[in-house]
């Protein structure tokens, strides 16, 4: 059995470089990266196989794509504690010169992205192509993709969603953010999502709803998806999460999606999340 | 070597050239993976479905997931090839080829067939005028128009060698053949098709042929012109232009596309500041196009071989 303990206490740290780095940018969203923090961790901690001496092929190991590219922050604290790159190197995200881009992207040669994402809706069938190419290559590790949730209004997602089933993609676990907010207020106020479960159904994914910021729950529901591949469907995982979870006055609401805590918000939110592993360091890149 | 070698041998769509090449590198690359939003006859792939079902991809009608698929198995390794009419491999898709293709640097060649009026009576929906324009603006990628049937067969086997993302342009009806089958083809190389000392004549795609054609005619006048094939609009062949344009001192441009953005414009830009030179552009006017045949269309819209001819002699009276 994982270490759960463990795990929360490294999603603490991430937490607290998730604050940090957006307060230092001044710029950033910390909400939905706050949010999905724990399903980061667990998925580089300890469910994916993958290998942070990165190969942009992924051959024989796991590969995640992230889609909504704007929760950066999380990923790269993620990628950076997985020992994909040095963690002093969070502190560069956003600046000039840096491979830590607003969003991330392959062109700066950052070790762990495989394609470039921010412009929404565009994720998932890069997943899909590459799930093919490791069927082709009769290679059978496994395909991670997260969504966001507002994201799913994006049309190219739902002819990605009818692909999947009419080609049995087994080997590919998605998984939505499903937080309920996005820039402008909740999905609900937005633009409905409806039944969200009864539509990835409709078109032929195998479902799962599970709260994505409680850590037993997050490691046996990832192992079950597992366990789940190779069966002949795809699998969408609905991970309800709490945008801003872990900051109390950051949690539950749209407000935090794209903006900056000043420095006494800082304070206050890391007097919130301790310091698990070490915080980077602001002076030295390397 | 005579320019006369370059006459039609045959009549054939430069489409059924990439259908050719595409079931060719299938032979010798077993990472060349092919992909098509419901087209696979106008694109004539099915030589290569039928030979090499595993690696064929049907995506149906929806070409943003299919650049996106096609982004996602070069990722992995593999070398995507797309096929749909060019209107659907640019502008429906812009967005999806410049953020996970283009900026992404994946190894994807888009394979855009019904290029240009000569797409004919579906009309203008579906006869993109833009998409070179489109296409060169986006960092890093290759844009290649070739000729006729045989370059369009060699350009596709010589895509798939080359790493990066390429889009490769070509078009619906038959058209002379008339690019011998031993004749080279380098990415990124202009072709001096015939030596000439009063005019450049650089076209592109189906207007090679008519630049040809004015050429004959132009020499019937006593002209001299000189015919550049620039089958790869990016990276530009500069050299070989300038080159052609220290002697003759006049350039006229041909080609198949909004006189806006295409290649007539990338040499306007290079000459502008690198050899000032008098120039003229035969290409479609900032216009959508319409119904019609081929022919007709070619004629309405000022891209026959006397449009070339009057340009050329329109350039020699300035001089």
């Amino acid at each position: 059995m994982p270490d759960i303990n463990q795990l929360e206490q490294t999603a603490s740290q991430i937490r607290r470089d998730i604050v940090r780095m957006v307060h230092r940018a001044q710029s950033g969203h910390p909400g939905g990266s706050l949010g999905c923090a724990d399903f980061f961790t667990a998925l580089y901690f300890e469910i994916m196989d993958h290998n942070p001496k990165f190969q942009m092929d992924g051959k024989n190991e796991d590969m995640f794509f992230l889609s909504n590219g704007h929760i950066s922050p999380v990923w790269y604290s993620t990628l950076a504690r997985s020992g994909y790159f040095p963690v002093n190197e969070l502190a560069s995200f956003r600046m000039i010169n840096s491979r830590l881009q607003g969003h991330p992207t392959t062109h700066e040669g950052l070790p762990g992205v495989r394609i470039a994402s921010g412009s929404l809706g565009q994720g998932l069938s890069v997943a899909i192509g590459a799930a093919l190419a490791k069927r082709l290559d009769n290679d059978d590790s496994l395909i991670w993709a997260l969504t966001g949730d507002g994201e799913l209004q994006e049309g190219q997602i739902w002819e990605a969603a009818m692909f999947a089933p009419h080609y049995n993609i087994d080997n590919l676990i998605l998984t939505v953010d499903w937080n309920g907010q996005q820039i402008d207020g909740a999905n609900e106020d937005v633009i409905s999502l409806g039944d969200l479960e009864a539509k990835w159904q409709a078109f032929g994914w195998q479902t799962t709803v599970f709260d994505g910021n409680n850590m037993s729950e997050l490691i046996q529901t990832l192992q079950k998806a597992k366990e789940n591949t190779g069966k002949g469907k795809p699998q969408v995982l609905l991970m309800k999460t709490e945008m801003g979870a872990g900051v109390d006055f950051m949690a539950g609401t749209h407000e935090w999606h794209g903006i900056a805590p000043n420095d006494e918000q800082l304070q206050s939110a890391l007097n919130q999340l301790p310091e698990t592993l070490g915080d980077y360091s602001l002076t030295d890149k390397k | 070597m005579s320019w006369d070698i370059f006459q039609p041998y045959d009549k054939k769509a430069t489409r059924d050239g990439f259908g050719a090449g595409l079931h060719e590198i299938g032979k010798s690359n077993d990472q060349v993976v092919a992909l098509c939003a419901d087209l696979l006859g106008s694109l004539k792939m099915q030589a290569f479905k039928k030979d090499f079902p595993d690696r064929f991809i049907q995506v149906g009608i929806a070409e943003a997931n299919m650049m996106g698929i096609a982004a996602g198995l070069a990722t992995a390794g593999k070398i995507p090839f797309t096929g749909t009419f060019a209107n659907f491999s640019t502008g429906r898709v812009y967005d999806q080829i410049r953020q996970s293709i283009a900026y992404s640097n994946k190894n994807v060649k888009i394979c855009a067939s019904h290029a240009g009026l000569t797409l004919g009576e579906d009309g203008a929906t579906h006869q993109i005028l833009e998409d070179i324009g489109m296409m060169k603006m986006l960092p890093g990628m290759t844009v290649i128009n070739p000729c006729d049937y045989q370059q369009t067969k060699a350009a596709t086997i010589a895509i798939a060698e080359h790493e990066g993302p390429v889009y490769l342009r070509f078009g619906r009806p038959g058209w002379p053949v008339f690019i011998p089958k031993d004749m080279p083809f380098e990415i990124g190389k202009g072709q001096r098709l015939k030596k000439g000392s009063d005019v450049t004549l650089l076209a592109t795609g189906h207007m090679t042929w008519f630049a040809l054609e004015a050429a004959r005619s132009l020499e019937k006048e006593g002209i001299d012109a000189e015919v550049l094939n620039f089958h790869t609009i990016k990276p530009f062949d500069h050299e070989l232009l300038l080159d052609s344009v220290k002697k003759t001192n006049a350039l006229v441009s041909v080609e198949e596309h909004n006189r806006f953005g295409g290649l007539g414009d990338m040499a306007a830009q290079y000459l502008a500041i690198n050899h000032p030179t008098p120039m003229k552009f035969v290409a479609t006017e900032d216009t959508f196009g319409e119904s019609g045949k081929p022919a007709e269309l070619l004629e309405k819209y000022g891209l026959s071989p006397q449009h070339i001819h009057a340009a050329a002699l329109n350039l020699i009276e300035g001089k």
